[in-house]
């Protein structure tokens, strides 16, 4: 666990660097989360499937693993791995500030 | 965690269900941790990338004690047909996509699909035979070439 600050305000992240806590997160805070997880470019795509993530995690308590984000997201699987190259499902979750997804597929 | 892993290289030999089923899911999770993979399909594992054979992938039920049935119960007619069906309903409750998209996504997901040439050409098949995501029939020194600096799974 460790605690840093984004939008000049302070999280808490895991050893992974996901939020642990959800509620500290922020939609300012995206410029920042994403330059942090190595994304230099950041376009309304990307805000797509971060929004996205997010919605998810807040419906259902569970940020989706890649197959389950690129079906109810309508963005294809390659298109996905484009715009996040590390990871989509991990790499999007990290910057929606939610947990790290679960799923293997 | 200690140490990262960079690179898989994973090599896929067995035609069954149970046998093609763990290299996808090891393959598209490496991709989804940002980890480099690549496919070897060979021997029976190129049924899983040949055109005509990879919408019949099945289990085997005869000689596989993890199915817990008596062995000639699963070798009456229709019994891998059967199996399939009813392990591809639970699947795709569990969000695990048929093998044909299964490959498709993996291949989508940055990994690389390749033939063992050896095999091929045991089996007689080209570059036409196989799916469009494959990238080549390589040699298994190619194999080793694109498999150098990272870890090499066995399946």
């Amino acid at each position: 666990m460790a605690t840093t600050t984004y939008a000049g305000r302070p999280v808490t992240l895991d050893d992974e660097g996901f939020f642990t806590d959800p509620g500290q997160w922020s939609e300012d805070m995206i410029p920042e989360l994403a330059a942090s997880a190595g994304l230099d470019r950041l376009t309304d795509r990307h805000r797509e499937v971060i929004a996205f993530v997010r919605a998810r995690y807040t419906a259902q308590g569970a940020a989706p693993a890649v197959r389950a984000l690129s079906k109810s997201s309508g963005v294809p699987v390659k298109e996905l791995y484009q715009l996040f190259p590390k990871g989509p499902a991990k790499t999007a979750a990290r910057i929606a500030g939610v947990p790290k997804p679960r799923g293997c597929i | 965690m200690g140490g990262t892993l960079d690179k898989v290289s994973i090599i896929v030999s067995k035609g069954s269900l149970e046998g093609i089923y763990p290299p996808l899911i090891l393959a598209g999770g490496a991709r989804a941790e940002g980890i480099e993979a690549d496919l070897f399909f060979t021997f029976f594992g190129l049924d899983a990338v040949t055109r005509r054979r990879i919408g019949r992938i099945r289990p085997a039920t005869v000689g596989n004690p993890g199915l817990h049935l008596p062995t000639l119960v699963g070798a009456l007619p229709g019994m891998p047909r059967l199996l399939a069906r009813s392990l591809a309903r639970r699947m795709e409750r569990l969000d695990i996509p048929p093998i044909p998209e299964f490959v498709e996504m993996t291949a989508d997901a940055g990994a690389g699909l390749y033939g063992c040439q050896a095999s091929c050409d045991l089996f007689g098949l080209t570059m036409a035979d196989l799916v469009p995501q494959v990238k080549g029939i390589i040699t298994v020194g190619d194999f080793y070439g694109l498999a150098a600096g990272g870890q090499i799974i066995y399946t």
